[in-house]
């Protein structure tokens, strides 16, 4: 993975550069001793490592601004990061960048029941938002895997998702405005506690737009009440293919469940042994959840279950208590670190329409036998957001290749099938390569226009999302 | 201009020479009234793809709404969506088309409870101002590859470019409905009420005040919904009686809000957005003029403001409306109105200086012409 060569201008201006920055930020705000710096030195992603110039860790909207005045004045390419939770290497420095932490930017401004929103600081964990409304029975509805860690700054930039957004809907659906800080240091307000935009819909693009076109530091939330329950049905199948159909069917007969996860034998395998979750040794594993007073569950799930019953599972495993529906769902939860403990992985976030989920599912195990690594797929089946996990051994020399020529691969696919490369983890440095596959050059030049707008000297997380070649007139233009 | 395929729109853009006036069904005048050629997407129609499993259909953007929803029928599902048909209110005739819907980001009631039309629209294939044929999104669910785009296109007003197809996400219909009625609130009381079930865990899916009667929908399964009703109607017995409107006529009751029918004889309309608690202060400051009638939907959060009596009249309360709209946060558009009071009002709500900026200058970039429907969100 290619990165741009860091501008040599900029590093042999280190000290005065912080000495600027130093000036306009309160006193431990500016983080730039070498040891300090390497906690800023990747994401999630950690294949790719760089040790940034600096980071700086604003606590006010203000204090943004005038770090980015400093940043935009001395031209100097800055690197907005939530909590670095990115899979996609989204806050991945260069040696010559500023990243701009929002940790201290963590408080709750204010909440309204009756309206059904709440207004917090960009750099607050998304369980921590719905920690501050639980107490009256609400909620943040978006909840991906790392809500305990991630930063709302970081699920606004990534348009994160969650488990149960295929009845929620992710980031974009769930924000209702926010505050944010350009390039230049203007402060603006875009949308709010209403609905809607009065003019050109912004909120929406610059929601998912990866850090590049501003800095959010303020954001009004949707929540929602709690529903009066939730229970899970598990249900286990010999067949994968047998699986993704049982998926369209549950889809088309009208129950809407708020989540439908699956997991291959692989992840069973793994998750089973790290969690013992008692799943059942099959190929293909379903965990379908529904919402709603008990009447309304048993109601649900009987629906659910006769349409499983049809597929012939080799389980079907209701929960009938909050302590059986912990059970079902812990393996889930847990399979990304039962994964990371028996492996290496590099998790792939592809998305495809339903109905080519046993092609796509086929054509990977096609993939894993042509290189030779193993694939686990644990997903989100409900919307068709692929996570295959491809195994390597990060201390194999070529294995990280091939693992990503394969994922390349992959991801490819899934755009022929009608889909996409990332569905909630976002494009970064890790699909930005790939873009081409999925977009023409007019669709990339409409897309860099409204960067050129928001950004005009490509000073803001630059070298990613767009392929380095495509994005490179405009970054050295900046120069 | 009528081009029947996305090459020629492209060409017919490209060759344009002056301002182009871009319509779909053209049951829907609204926003500044825009000079140029006629320029229509009516050629571009049918369906290219629906797949109830995958609750996706994709079509070309003047396929007309009742041809896709007649295929949705079939399959039992819709637009969860519920995007208003404006040929009541605005006397119009011709044929609502997707593209006209997505164009405005139309959305019904249900916009409370699953989002607007810009929540459920996927994928966009659009020709901008020098005729580049540009796609975004996709026809999946969840998708942050690249720029949202989709978002920008949709309540864009073909300002941005002329959209030649796009992709949905559809949802299957529930299987019956009921509605709550309260009657003879305040506008205070009816606000506070359409929260208090708004913000219970009984998915309320519509919650509209309309000639002095306060609505919430209910959807789903048989037995839920009587479940919930149940619990609604102790949830809000201080409000009074609570009557209930069963599956047909609540479904034709919803057409009728969702249409905004009840201003039809009202020369002139504005429509505000703000969040609901702000509703009855906007209300109050109306309050004694006999000119003035409203309506709330989204629980309080979108009132409709139908105004009687003459364009000067009306002028000073709509502009009254835009001024409440900025200093409370929101935003007040003038939805209905002669074409003279159009064009000297701001139909749209003037935008904050950066905001107005950086949107004029995406104009610039996806139209550097100035020629697609130029002016029309001023």
């Amino acid at each position: 993975m290619q990165m741009p060569t860091p501008n040599p201008a900029i590093l042999s201006r280190k000290g005065q550069i912080i000495e600027r920055l130093q000036g306009v930020l309160p006193k431990g705000a500016v983080i730039h001793t070498e040891s300090e710096v390497r906690a800023y030195e990747c994401d999630a992603l950690t294949a790719y490592k760089c040790p940034p110039l600096c980071a700086i860790l604003p606590a006010s909207t203000e204090e943004v601004s005038a770090a980015l005045k400093v940043c935009n004045e001395l031209n100097i390419p800055v690197v907005p990061r939530g909590s670095g939770t990115s899979l996609a290497g989204g806050a991945l420095p260069t040696a010559d960048c500023v990243i701009l932490g929002t940790a201290r930017l963590n408080g709750v401004l204010e909440t309204n029941y009756p309206d059904r929103y709440i207004r917090v600081q960009s750099g607050r964990t998304n369980l921590s938002v719905t920690g501050a409304v639980e107490e009256n029975g609400f909620f943040y509805a978006p909840d991906p895997s790392s809500q305990l860690a991630c930063a709302i700054a970081g699920n606004i930039a990534m348009n994160s998702g969650g488990a149960h957004c295929l009845k929620y809907g992710v980031t974009t659906n769930n924000l209702l405005g926010v505050k944010m800080v350009l390039m230049d240091g203007t402060i603006t307000d875009i949308g709010g506690a209403h609905l809607d935009a009065a003019g050109l819909d912004l909120l929406g693009l610059i929601c998912g737009s990866e850090g590049q076109l501003g800095v959010v530091t303020e954001a009004t939330l949707r929540i929602l009440h709690k529903p009066e329950g939730a229970r899970p049905v598990l249900m286990g199948f010999d067949d994968t293919e047998v699986a993704g159909a049982c998926v369209s069917d549950i889809i088309k007969a009208g129950v809407l469940p708020v989540a439908i996860e699956f997991m291959d034998r692989l992840c069973i395998e793994a998750t089973d042994a790290f969690s013992n979750a008692g799943y059942p040794m099959c190929e293909a594993l379903l965990i379908v959840e529904v919402e709603g007073s008990e009447a309304e569950i048993d109601h649900q799930l009987s629906l659910i279950n006769e349409i499983a019953r049809r597929h012939n599972p080799v389980e079907l495993r209701e929960s009938k208590s909050a302590e059986e529906s912990a059970a079902i769902w812990l393996g889930r939860k847990s399979a990304f670190g039962a994964m990371g403990q028996i492996n290496d992985y590099m998790c792939l976030d592809g998305t495809i329409p339903v109905s080519a989920l046993p092609l796509v599912l086929r054509k990977t195990k096609e993939l894993s036998e042509k290189y030779g690594l193993k694939v686990g797929n644990v997903f989100h089946a409900g919307d068709g957001n692929m996570h295959p996990l491809i195994l390597f051994d990060a201390n194999k020399p070529g294995d990280l290749e091939l693992c990503e020529a394969m994922g390349a691969e992959v991801l490819k696919l899934c755009v022929d099938v009608g889909g996409c490369l990332t569905g909630e983890h976002g494009v970064g440095v890790e699909k930005r390569d790939l873009m081409k596959h999925q977009f023409t050059t007019n669709d990339l030049e409409a897309q860099m226009a409204v960067k050129d707008v928001f950004d005009p000297a490509w000073l803001l997380n630059p070298a990613k999302v767009f392929p380095l070649d495509t994005s490179e007139a405009r970054r050295v233009a900046a120069e | 201009m009528t081009p029947t395929t996305e090459a020629e729109l492209a060409d017919v853009i490209k060759a344009a020479t002056g301002p182009l006036q871009v319509k779909g069904g053209a049951t829907r005048d609204i926003g500044k009234p825009v000079d140029g050629e006629l320029l229509r997407t009516t050629g571009l129609s049918g369906i290219t793809l629906y797949e109830p499993g995958a609750l996706t259909l994709v079509a070309q953007a003047g396929t007309p709404i009742a041809t896709i929803e007649a295929a949705l029928d079939a399959e039992n599902q819709r637009f969860a969506f519920e995007p208003m048909d404006h040929r009541v209110l605005l006397g119009t005739s011709g044929t609502p088309t997707i593209g006209g819907v997505v164009a405005a980001n139309v959305s019904g009631a249900r916009r409370i409870a699953v989002g607007a039309c810009r929540d459920h629209l996927l994928g966009v294939r659009f020709v901008d101002g020098q005729g580049n044929i540009v796609k975004n999104g996709g026809r999946v669910m969840k998708n942050v590859t690249g720029y949202d785009l989709v978002k920008l296109m949709a309540g864009s007003y073909g300002t941005l470019g002329v959209l030649s197809e796009v992709s949905m996400k559809v949802l299957p219909k529930p299987e019956t409905s009921m509605t709550l009625r309260l009657d003879d609130l305040s506008i205070g009381d009816s606000v506070a009420a359409m929260s208090a079930a708004l913000g219970s865990a009984y998915e309320i899916s519509g919650a509209a005040m309309v000639s002095g009667a306060t609505y919430l929908r209910l959807e789903g399964f048989d037995a839920s919904v009587a479940y919930r009703a149940d619990q609604l109607s102790t949830l809000l017995a201080q409000y009074g009686a609570i009557g209930r409107v069963a599956h047909a006529p609540s479904t034709k009751l919803w057409r009728n809000i969702k249409n905004v029918e009840v201003f039809k004889d009202h020369p002139t309309v504005t429509r505000v957005s703000v969040q609901p608690s702000v509703a009855p202060k906007v209300a109050n400051a109306l309050e004694g003029n006999a000119n003035v009638d409203v309506a709330l939907d989204w629980g309080g959060g979108l009132m409709w403001v139908g105004l009687r009596g003459d364009d000067a009249k009306a002028t000073t309360i709509h502009q009254q409306l835009q001024q409440i709209a900025k200093r409370e946060g929101g935003h007040a558009t003038l939805f209905k109105a002669s074409t003279s009071m159009r064009t000297s009002s701001s139909v749209f709500q003037p935008e904050a200086a950066t905001v107005a900026t950086l949107s004029a200058a995406l104009r610039a970039k996806f139209d550097p012409r100035n020629i697609l429907n130029t002016g029309l969100m001023s």
